[in-house]
């Protein structure tokens, strides 16, 4: 094992660096300026084959071959030198790849440069309100116009994060009532700014609300042309298939983990608690966990480098990241003590808040729980696990069905 | 950068993996289990003419983590004998100057001298009556090879783990040849390595159980169906594999960084150990629970690894002990 990328992943981070040297200078842009500047950085580096390199040059991509070496220099000094990568969200994550799947010329020419240039910020409608872990109990109408080249839409969509930014959005709708239930869904592309949607922004739990979390969207008789929708009719279900594959894929960043951990630590200190047996423990212990997905995380990227299957692994990591988010919380919910008598500023939200006290936990502690359902719930994890890694036989009820 | 296993490092496990398949069956096991003897030189020979006795050679070729595949197959099939301190002691002699010492090396690769270890204050002893020589001393105290003989008194207890029996040692003016003097940096380093090779046994154990629940669950039959089939067993087992299939990248992680020397090496280790010995009791518990009454038995054999789990779990330092020690060598 070696962990050192090789001579000419390092050449090639010099490259990159040089590159960012030269090409990331914000100064003291602000607002238009900033966002102009960043759009001109981001096609540069496009140019330089550093950033959408699995999208093809027409659609504004930079079509590289597959080098996750040095897709990861490219994350790594990029995050060095704080500039700004790909846009993110369900559009580069989920879009796109299923587009380049799935879609037809048309859709690509029409929707996958606009998204990667951050135009088109992509909300998605596949939960609807009673659907839970049943995603294809999706109700929500789709039925032909008269003339047949319209999707008229009714229903009501829910949990689509960014959602109040959202110009577009990608949806399961029931086309055909009288089908087996996973057949009579089409996939369907929509914009969102037309007189028969509605959106509403969702108050969480943690009391985030306002532009920067989900929504829940009514369809009252809104349109989208019949040439938008992707896969045949009735096939929506398994056009969706890909996207989801996506999120799963870009759910759980190693690094992400160790911050937080790094900060659990900062936490201990801060509250005068580091000294504390227990505690050292309790941080020791947590550690353990956090170490074995940062190095499984490396695994995962090792078989991937060389072209290998890393196996069952690698449907675990998510539920992983979930159960030590937990335990985290629970950890730092002994921290904070009195801290948690005071709602942090801005809580829960991603929006600007001014400088917070260990209060801010509770953002942390609160989250944590919105992981154990969003992207497939701890409890549909463990049948993934168990049915797909395990080999264990599929439950009755959901074997009835496919 | 590459950071899973290389085709010879799958092949030195396969290798090891089918010959304990061969000379350790659960019949095996069972008979050695119910016996007074605390080696079982068949497997042991069997194991050790595949060369595994200079895994540990500095010019082997290979490292710790080689040998933590091969304890994580000897944690797998429950070997027994004392493989660990077999590997360490080559480890160590092969590393000192003490010519006395020295004199035993090839026939400790060989393993026709065993070498049981015997680190710590404590006074149990896996195959101490086997052994020829025991490894002594602590990371702080230094390290010596003690000969059997003379000044060595071996009473046998009944054993917790069957697999591995041990006997409370007590050295009393026995021959001794001084490995590495207190304060010599190479002393820490074997102890950090005994560490990460219980580490790997428990993993090796701790995915054992895992398996054999799997394959039951996908065999026995209750209210006409597999019982694998019911969710609340299905989510236990999943929880087991979850439990164990990531940290193998801990274990990994820990031999590495021993090998490559880095900085990080001797807390990778305490981490380890202390991560892997919880996560083989929490396995052991949970496959029993997971075959219900059969498991319980004598028979089944589970109880082996349950066994050995309680025994890795206290081997050179409770996990408790371990994470205390990670904390301070984090510099909290």
């Amino acid at each position: 094992m070696d962990l050192s990328y090789g001579a000419e992943a390092e050449a090639f981070r010099a490259e990159v660096r040089r590159f960012l040297v030269d090409s990331w200078q914000p100064g003291e842009r602000r607002g238009g300026d900033l966002k102009e500047f960043i759009r001109t950085f981001r096609r540069n580096a496009t140019d330089r084959g550093y950033l959408y390199r699995s999208i093809p040059k027409r659609y504004g991509g930079s079509e590289q071959p597959v080098d996750v070496i040095r897709a990861q220099v490219i994350r790594e000094e990029f995050g060095r030198a704080r500039a700004p990568m790909e846009v993110g969200g369900n559009g580069m994550n989920m879009t796109v790849p299923t587009l380049l799947e799935k879609g037809t010329d048309e859709q690509r020419e029409l929707f996958i440069r606009a998204t990667v240039e951050g135009d088109y910020i992509w909300g998605q409608g596949y939960s609807e309100p009673g659907s839970g872990s049943d995603l294809a109990s999706v109700r929500t109408k789709g039925e032909l116009s008269a003339d047949g080249t319209r999707w008229i839409i009714n229903g009501q969509k829910i949990w689509t994060s960014q959602g109040m930014q959202s110009t577009h959005m990608f949806m399961l709708v029931r086309t055909e009532p009288d089908a087996a239930k996973h057949d009579g869904i089409t996939y369907l592309l929509i914009d969102l700014d037309q007189p028969g949607i509605t959106r509403r922004p969702i108050r969480q739990m943690t009391g985030e609300e306002g532009a920067n979390t989900f929504c829940e969207y009514f369809f009252d008789n809104a349109e989208t042309p019949v040439s938008w929708q992707v896969g045949a009719r009735g096939q929506g279900w398994y056009v969706s298939r890909t996207t989801l594959k996506h999120e799963r894929a870009s759910i759980g960043s190693a690094d992400g983990l160790g911050n937080q951990f790094k900060k659990l630590v900062e936490l201990a200190q801060e509250t005068g608690r580091i000294g504390d047996p227990q505690v050292r423990d309790s941080l020791v212990r947590i550690e353990g966990f956090v170490q074995s997905h940062r190095y499984t995380s490396f695994r995962l990227f090792s078989c991937a480098a060389a072209g290998e299957d890393a196996g069952s692994v690698q449907l675990m990591m998510k539920l992983y990241l979930t159960e030590i988010g937990h335990e985290m919380a629970q950890l730092a919910q002994d921290l904070i003590g009195e801290h948690a008598f005071i709602e942090p500023a801005g809580a829960g939200g991603r929006g600007p808040r001014g400088a917070r006290g260990p209060e801010k936990w509770m953002d942390q502690i609160m989250g944590s729980l919105g992981n154990s359902i969003a992207g497939g719930t701890t409890n549909i994890q463990r049948n993934i696990i168990g049915e797909r890694g395990l080999g264990l036989p599929r439950d009755l009820a959901m074997s009835a069905e496919k | 950068m590459r950071f899973h296993l290389s085709e010879e490092q799958t092949a030195i496990q396969a290798a090891v993996r089918g010959t304990l398949a061969d000379c350790w069956p659960m019949d095996r096991l069972h008979t050695f289990a119910d016996g007074a003897d605390d080696f079982d030189p068949a497997s042991w020979n069997a194991l050790m003419a595949l060369g595994l006795g200079g895994i540990l050679l500095p010019d082997s070729g290979m490292g710790l983590l080689d040998a933590a595949l091969v304890s994580e197959v000897a944690g797998e099939a429950a070997a027994p004998g004392p493989l660990i301190g077999q590997l360490l002691t080559v480890a160590a002699v092969a590393r000192s100057g003490n010519a006395a010492a020295r004199a035993h090396l090839d026939a400790l690769v060989a393993a026709t001298t065993v070498a049981a270890l015997a680190l710590g204050n404590s006074p149990y002893v896996q195959s101490a009556r086997a052994a020829q020589v025991f490894l002594v001393g602590s990371r702080e105290t230094g390290l010596a090879l003690v000969e059997a003989g003379a000044g060595v008194t071996i009473e046998p207890v009944k054993p917790t783990d069957r697999s591995r029996p041990v006997s409370r040692v007590t050295f009393d003016g026995a021959v001794r040849h001084e490995l590495f003097a207190a304060g010599d940096p190479m002393a820490a380093q074997i102890c950090d390595a005994a560490l990460v090779l219980i580490a790997a046994d428990s993993l090796g154990g701790a995915l054992h159980c895992t398996d054999i629940s799997v394959a039951y669950a996908k065999e026995r039959e209750q209210f006409g169906q597999p019982i694998g089939q019911f969710q609340g067993l299905k989510h236990q087992l999943a929880q087991m594999a979850l439990d164990a299939e990531p940290a193998r990248a801990l274990v990994w992680y820990a031999a590495y960084a021993h090998d490559a020397a880095l900085d990080d090496a001797p807390r990778a280790a305490a981490m380890a150990k202390a991560h892997l010995c919880d996560v083989y009791v929490r396995s052991t518990r949970a496959a029993i629970a997971a075959h219900g009454g059969i498991g319980y038995t004598w028979e089944y054999g589970l109880n082996y690894w349950f066994r050995r789990a309680a025994f890795n779990r206290a081997w050179l330092g409770s996990p408790a002990e371990h994470r205390a020690r990670a904390a301070d060598l984090a510099g909290w």
